[in-house]
C-alpha cells in the first residue's frame, strides 16, 4: 500500500483535521517502530502536551473494560472526546493475540470517541515506545483524555500505568485482589482505587483492606508532600453504577494536580521515562551493532587471547560509539 | 407438557416401614396403568419391568427413572419443534397437528421475536419469519391461536428474554376466548441465565432479569397452577461446545439458582419445584450421555431434599425433554446424520427422558425441509416401537461402566457446583451472578469447543465424513429449504395496520404504567404487562418500557 | 512471528448469537499468529466499519446463522465500499453453494463454510489479504 495519500506527513495532516482511519493507520506505523516510528512520534510531539493521561489497570476478569467502556460514555456525554489505547499480551508462542474486549456502548458507534488495541508484540522496549508515541498522537489529534488501559501484571504494565497523570487501579472483592495489587506494585502508583462488582460478597473487606493498606503508607510517594489520598470508590460496572464517581474522582485529581503542581511532575517524570527507554533501547542496539562489527570482534579476540580484559574492551567500546554519536 | 400420571398416589417409605424397596417398588407399579402391548423379546421372551437393584425406578433419588413403570405406561412425547413463517403459516400447522391427535404445541419464535424486537426494527432485517414465528403484537398471537381450544391444549413456547410479554398476550388471548388463566396448561422456557452463558439472547442485565422471572413465578403460581413457569435448559449449554458434566453442572447450579431466587420472594419449594422440568441435549458419546441423564436426576433430587428442605418427592424430581445434538450433525455427507440422530435418540431413551425431539439430517445446511423432518421422527419412533428398550426400566442400571459413569458425572458436577458456591459465599444464585459477570461460564465454554476442535482439526477425533472418510460427499443432490423474503414484507405490512388502527394514547399510557412498575421491585410487572399487550402495544415498545429502568446488557468478548 | 502482522476484525452482525464458530475461528488465527480484534455480539455495519478504521484492520470476518448471508452479506459490502475501505470481506457459516457465486460476485473474498480445518481457515485470511495488496 504505497498510495502518495499514505505517506506520514500527510497522513498526519489528515489525522489533524479530524480523519479517524489516517489516524488508524499512523498507530499501526508506531506499532512496527523503527525510523517511520520515530517520524510519526517526532510529529505528533510537537503538536501534543494539552491532554490528561488516564492509566486503568487491574487483573483479568476485574471488569475493567467494561468500566473504561461506562467511563467513556459519561466522558462523551459531558462533550469531551476521549481515547483508549487498550494492550493485551501478545502469545509468546505464535506472536498472535486476541484483542477483546473492545467494549463499546451501543449510542458509540463512530462517534467521538476512539478505540486502539495493542498487542504486546513481545517485546517490552517497543511497548515502552509504542504507547507514549499513541498518546502523543492521540493528544495532536485532539482526543482528551486519553485512557490506557492495561492488564495490571508484570513490570511493563506497572510501568506504562504509573506514567499516567490519574492512575485507577481496579480490584474485586474476594478473590486476594488487594493484595496482588499490593504485590505487584500497584498501591504505590494508584490515584484512584475502584472496588468493581462492589455488590458481591466480601466487596467491604476489601475496601477496608485498601484502607488498612493506606494508612500503613503502601501509596503513592505524593501523599506524604501534598496530602492527597486515593479514593476507594465502589462500583458496578456492569450495572454501571459508580462510573460517575470515578470521573468526578479523576476531575478532582486532575485539578489536584495542577493546584499542587504535581501536574508538571508528572510530566517530566513521564519525559524522562520516555527518554530513558529510547536511550536504552538506543544504546543497546549500537552496541549489539558494535560487538557484532570488525572492530569489535577484533577486540574480543583480544580478550580472548587475555591481552585485555572484558571490562577494558568494554570501556573501549563505549568509547568508540560515543566518538561516533558526537 | 405431560401429565403426572402418578400424582397423588404416591407410598412412601414412611407409610410402610416394614416393606423392602423391591416390595415397595412393586406396590407402586402395581398400581400404574399399562400399555396394551407385549412385554417381551422379539422372540416371545416375557422380560420383567426392571432389573437390578435399590433405588428402584420412581425411588428417591430418582437415578433409574422418576416413575415404577417408566416407558410401560407411556412412551416419552414425541415433541418436535418446528415452525417458521406468519403467525397464520404457524397456525395452520397447529391445527393439522391437533387433527393428527396431538395435544401438544411447540411453538418457535423467529430471531427478532426471541430479542424483544419488532420485525419493522433494523435489527430485524432478514430474520423476520425465518427460525420461528414472528409476534409483535396481540393481533399475531391471536392469529397464532385462532380456533384453537386454549382450555383442552397445552402450549409450549420456546422464549426467554421477552417471556412475560410473550406470555401476558397468551393470557390476553385466552380471556377473547372466555378461557381463564387456570385453565391454561404448558410450558415456557423463560430459562434466562443460560442466555447469558451460551445462547445469547437477553436484553437486560442479569439482575433485572431475575426480578421479572420472580414476578412471572408469583403471577403463575397464584392465577395458572397447571403453567411450568421455566426449563431450565442445558441444551444451548453443550451447543455453544461445553462437555457433558459442564452441560449437567451448569444446568442445575442455574435450576438451583432459581430456587434460591424463588425462595428468597417467598415462595414454597415444594410448590414451586414441582412445576419445574429440564431440558437436555443428547450427544454421541452414548454412555457419557446415559449416565449424565441419570445423574441429572440423583443430584436434582438430593439437593431439593438435602439443600433446599422439599419434602414433596414431586419437587425432587428432574423431569426432562431432550433434544439430539444439532452441533454433532455435519455439512458433509448429511445422511450420515441420521445414524448420528438414531444413537443419540437411544442414549435419551436409555437415560429416561420425558419427550424427546430428534434433528432433521439437513439441519447443518438449512432449515430443515419436511422429509427431513419426517425421517427424524420416524427415528425416535423406531426407537420406540422396534427395539424392544422400552419394555424394561433403566435397562443398563448396575452395569459397572454405566454406574461409573453417573458417579463420575456426578462427581465432576459436584466440583462444579462447590466452585459457584465459593465465588457466591454461600449461595449458588450470588455464583452464578458472578460466574456470568467474570466470564466463568463462557470461557470454560469456549475452552471446550476448542479443545473439541482440536482434537478433530489434528485428526486425534474421527468425526465420519469430515477428517476420515470422506469419500462419498454429493453436494449436488441436496435439496434445501430456501425461505423468501414475502414473510417478512406481509408481516411488516401487519405490524403497520396494527400501529395505524390502534389508540396511542392507550398504548403510551401502558408503556408508562409499565415503566413505573419496573422501578418498584415490591410491584408485579404481569398485570401492567397484560394490560399493555391489550392496547396491542409492540413486544419491542414493551421491552424499551422496561429497558429504561432495567437498561441493556452487553456482553464482554470473550474469546 | 512473520514480518506482516495481520490484524484481523471478526464479528457477530444482527441479532443471531451463535458464537462458539467464530471464537474458534479467532483463536485459530491467534495461533496462526495474527492479531484478532474480536467485537462480539450485536455489532451494526456502523460499529465494524469504526473498529476497522480505527484498528487500521487488514481484514473483517463475519459469522452468519439463519441464512443471514443473503441479506447482511450485501449489507456490509456496501458498508465497506461506501466507507471506501479496500479490505476484503470473508463470511463464515452455512452458505450453499448456489449462494457462493452470488456473494463473490458482489465482491466477498471468502467464504468459510462447516467444518474447515485450522489450516483452511488461515490460509483463506492470509490469502485474502495478500491478494488485496
Amino acid at each position: 500500500m504505497s498510495h502518495s495519500d499514505n505517506s506520514i506527513p500527510q497522513l498526519f495532516e489528515q489525522t489533524l483535521s479530524g480523519e479517524r482511519r489516517s489516524l488508524g493507520k499512523l498507530l499501526s506505523i508506531i506499532e512496527k517502530g523503527g525510523e517511520p516510528a520515530d517520524d510519526v512520534a517526532g510529529l505528533a510531539h510537537q503538536k501534543a502536551g494539552n491532554t490528561h493521561v488516564i492509566g486503568i489497570t487491574g487483573a483479568p476478569g476485574s471488569g475493567k473494560s467494561t468500566l473504561t467502556g461506562r467511563l467513556i460514555e459519561n466522558i462523551s456525554k459531558i462533550g469531551k472526546k476521549p481515547a483508549v489505547l487498550a494492550v493485551d499480551p501478545s502469545s509468546p508462542l505464535t506472536g498472535g493475540a486476541i484483542l477483546g474486549d473492545r467494549i463499546r456502548m451501543d449510542d458509540l458507534a463512530g462517534e467521538g470517541s476512539f478505540i486502539r488495541s495493542m498487542a504486546t508484540r513481545g517485546h517490552s522496549g517497543g511497548l515502552a515506545l509504542a504507547v507514549p508515541a499513541a498518546i502523543q498522537l492521540f493528544d495532536a489529534a485532539q482526543y482528551n483524555p486519553v485512557i490506557i488501559e492495561t492488564v495490571g501484571v508484570g513490570q511493563v504494565e506497572v510501568d506504562v500505568a504509573g506514567t499516567a497523570d490519574t492512575t485507577v487501579v481496579v480490584v474485586t472483592p474476594g478473590m486476594g485482589d488487594a493484595v496482588q495489587a499490593n504485590k505487584a506494585g500497584l498501591l504505590e502508583v494508584a490515584d484512584i482505587f475502584v472496588v468493581n462488582k462492589s455488590d458481591r460478597p466480601g466487596a467491604n473487606d476489601t475496601r477496608r483492606d485498601l484502607d488498612l493498606m493506606l494508612d500503613l503508607g503502601h501509596l503513592s510517594g505524593l501523599e506524604e508532600k501534598t496530602g492527597y489520598r486515593p479514593p476507594i470508590i465502589m462500583a458496578n460496572s456492569l450495572e454501571g453504577e459508580g462510573a460517575e464517581e470515578i470521573l468526578t474522582a479523576i476531575e478532582s485529581h486532575a485539578s489536584h494536580l495542577a493546584e499542587s503542581g504535581s501536574f508538571q511532575i508528572r510530566q517530566e517524570q513521564r519525559t524522562l521515562m520516555e527518554i530513558q527507554n529510547r536511550l536504552e533501547l538506543l544504546i543497546g542496539s549500537v552496541s549489539k551493532d558494535a560487538l557484532q562489527s570488525e572492530s569489535g570482534k577484533l577486540i574480543i579476540s583480544e580478550v580472548l587471547d587475555r591481552s585485555i580484559s572484558p571490562s577494558e574492551a568494554a570501556k573501549s567500546i563505549a568509547s568508540s560509539i560515543i566518538k561516533d554519536f558526537t | 407438557m405431560r401429565l403426572d400420571p402418578y400424582k397423588g398416589v404416591r407410598v412412601g417409605a414412611e407409610e410402610n416401614p416394614s416393606l423392602e424397596p423391591r416390595e415397595l417398588w412393586k406396590l407402586e407399579y402395581d398400581k400404574a396403568r399399562l400399555r396394551e402391548v407385549p412385554f417381551e423379546t422379539m422372540s416371545g421372551v416375557p422380560v420383567d419391568p426392571v432389573y437390578g437393584s435399590e433405588p428402584y425406578p420412581g425411588q428417591y433419588p430418582f437415578t433409574r427413572g422418576l416413575y415404577p413403570s417408566m416407558y410401560r405406561s407411556r412412551l416419552w412425547t414425541m415433541r418436535m419443534f418446528a415452525g417458521f413463517g406468519t403467525a397464520e403459516d404457524t397456525n395452520l400447522r397447529f391445527k393439522e397437528l391437533l387433527r393428527n391427535g396431538g395435544t401438544g404445541l411447540s411453538t418457535a419464535f423467529d430471531m427478532p421475536t426471541l430479542m424483544g424486537r419488532d420485525s419493522d426494527s433494523e435489527w430485524s432485517l432478514g430474520e423476520v419469519g425465518r427460525a420461528g414465528v414472528a409476534i409483535d403484537t396481540l393481533s399475531d398471537m391471536e392469529d397464532l391461536f385462532a380456533d384453537i381450544d386454549l382450555s383442552t391444549v397445552s402450549t409450549s413456547m420456546t422464549i426467554n428474554g421477552p417471556a412475560a410479554t410473550i406470555l401476558a398476550m397468551y393470557i390476553a388471548v385466552a380471556e377473547q376466548n372466555g378461557v381463564t388463566p387456570n385453565q391454561l396448561a404448558g410450558t415456557i422456557q423463560n430459562d434466562i441465565l443460560k442466555e447469558y452463558q451460551a445462547q445469547k439472547e437477553y436484553i437486560y442485565p442479569p439482575r433485572p432479569s431475575m426480578r421479572i422471572i420472580t414476578d412471572m413465578v408469583k403471577y403463575t403460581t397464584a392465577e395458572m397452577p397447571k403453567w411450568h413457569p421455566i426449563s431450565i435448559s442445558g441444551y444451548h449449554i453443550r451447543e455453544a461446545g461445553s462437555t457433558a458434566a459442564q452441560e449437567l453442572a451448569f444446568t442445575l447450579a442455574n435450576g438451583f439458582a432459581y430456587v434460591e431466587a424463588a425462595i428468597a420472594a417467598g415462595q414454597n419449594v415444594d410448590e414451586f419445584g414441582r412445576r419445574l422440568s429440564f431440558f437436555f441435549n443428547s450427544h454421541s458419546d452414548f454412555f457419557e450421555e446415559i449416565g449424565k441423564f441419570r445423574a441429572a436426576r440423583r443430584i436434582w433430587a438430593r439437593w431439593m431434599k438435602d439443600r433446599y428442605g422439599a419434602t414433596d418427592e414431586r419437587a425432587m424430581m428432574c423431569r426432562f425433554h431432550t433434544q439430539t445434538a444439532g452441533v454433532s450433525l455435519t455439512a458433509q455427507q448429511p445422511e450420515n446424520n441420521i445414524a448420528r440422530v438414531g444413537i443419540q435418540a437411544l442414549a435419551a431413551a436409555l437415560g429416561g427422558t420425558q419427550s424427546l425431539h430428534t434433528d432433521s439430517f439437513d439441519e447443518a445446511l438449512a432449515l430443515p425441509t419436511e422429509d427431513a423432518a419426517r425421517i427424524a421422527l420416524r427415528t425416535q419412533q423406531i426407537v420406540a416401537h422396534e427395539t424392544g428398550v422400552t419394555n424394561v426400566a433403566d435397562p443398563l442400571g448396575g452395569a459397572p461402566y454405566v454406574e461409573w459413569m453417573t458417579d463420575e458425572m456426578e462427581r465432576q458436577a459436584e466440583e462444579i457446583f462447590a466452585h459457584l458456591d465459593d465465588l457466591g459465599s454461600g449461595s449458588i444464585l450470588e455464583g452464578t451472578f458472578a460466574g456470568i459477570e467474570n466470564g466463568y461460564f463462557v470461557g470454560e465454554i469456549a475452552d471446550a469447543a476448542y479443545r473439541f476442535e482440536r482434537e478433530v482439526n489434528s485428526g486425534q477425533r474421527i468425526i465420519v465424513g469430515v477428517n476420515e472418510f470422506t469419500e462419498g460427499d454429493r453436494p449436488e443432490d441436496r435439496n434445501l429449504l430456501r425461505i423468501g423474503a414475502e414473510t417478512e414484507e406481509y408481516q411488516l405490512k401487519r405490524l403497520q395496520n396494527v400501529k395505524t388502527d390502534r389508540n396511542n394514547e392507550q398504548v403510551d399510557k401502558a408503556l408508562a404504567a409499565i415503566t413505573e412498575t419496573a422501578s418498584d421491585s415490591t410491584q408485579n410487572l404481569m398485570p401492567v404487562i397484560i394490560d399493555a399487550v391489550k392496547t396491542y402495544a409492540t413486544e419491542e415498545e414493551i421491552a424499551n418500557a422496561m429497558e429504561k429502568v432495567f437498561g441493556t446488557y452487553v456482553e464482554r468478548a470473550i474469546v | 512471528m512473520s514480518d506482516q502482522q495481520y490484524r484481523v476484525i471478526l464479528a457477530k452482525l444482527g441479532l443471531d448469537g451463535h458464537d462458539r464458530g467464530i471464537k474458534v475461528v479467532a483463536r485459530i488465527l491467534r495461533d496462526a499468529g495474527m492479531e484478532v480484534i474480536y467485537l462480539g455480539l450485536r455489532q451494526t455495519t456502523a460499529s465494524i466499519i469504526a473498529a476497522a478504521e480505527e484498528e487500521d484492520a487488514d481484514a473483517i470476518g463475519l459469522s452468519m446463522h439463519n441464512a443471514g448471508h443473503l441479506t447482511l452479506g450485501p449489507k456490509m459490502m456496501e458498508a465497506i465500499s461506501d466507507a471506501g475501505l479496500k479490505i476484503p470481506l470473508i463470511i463464515g457459516g452455512i452458505v450453499p453453494d448456489e449462494d457462493i457465486a452470488e456473494l463473490e460476485k458482489i465482491g466477498i473474498a471468502a467464504i468459510l463454510g462447516p467444518g474447515a480445518s485450522a489450516e483452511e481457515v488461515a490460509a483463506t485470511v492470509r490469502d485474502a489479504i495478500s491478494a488485496r495488496d
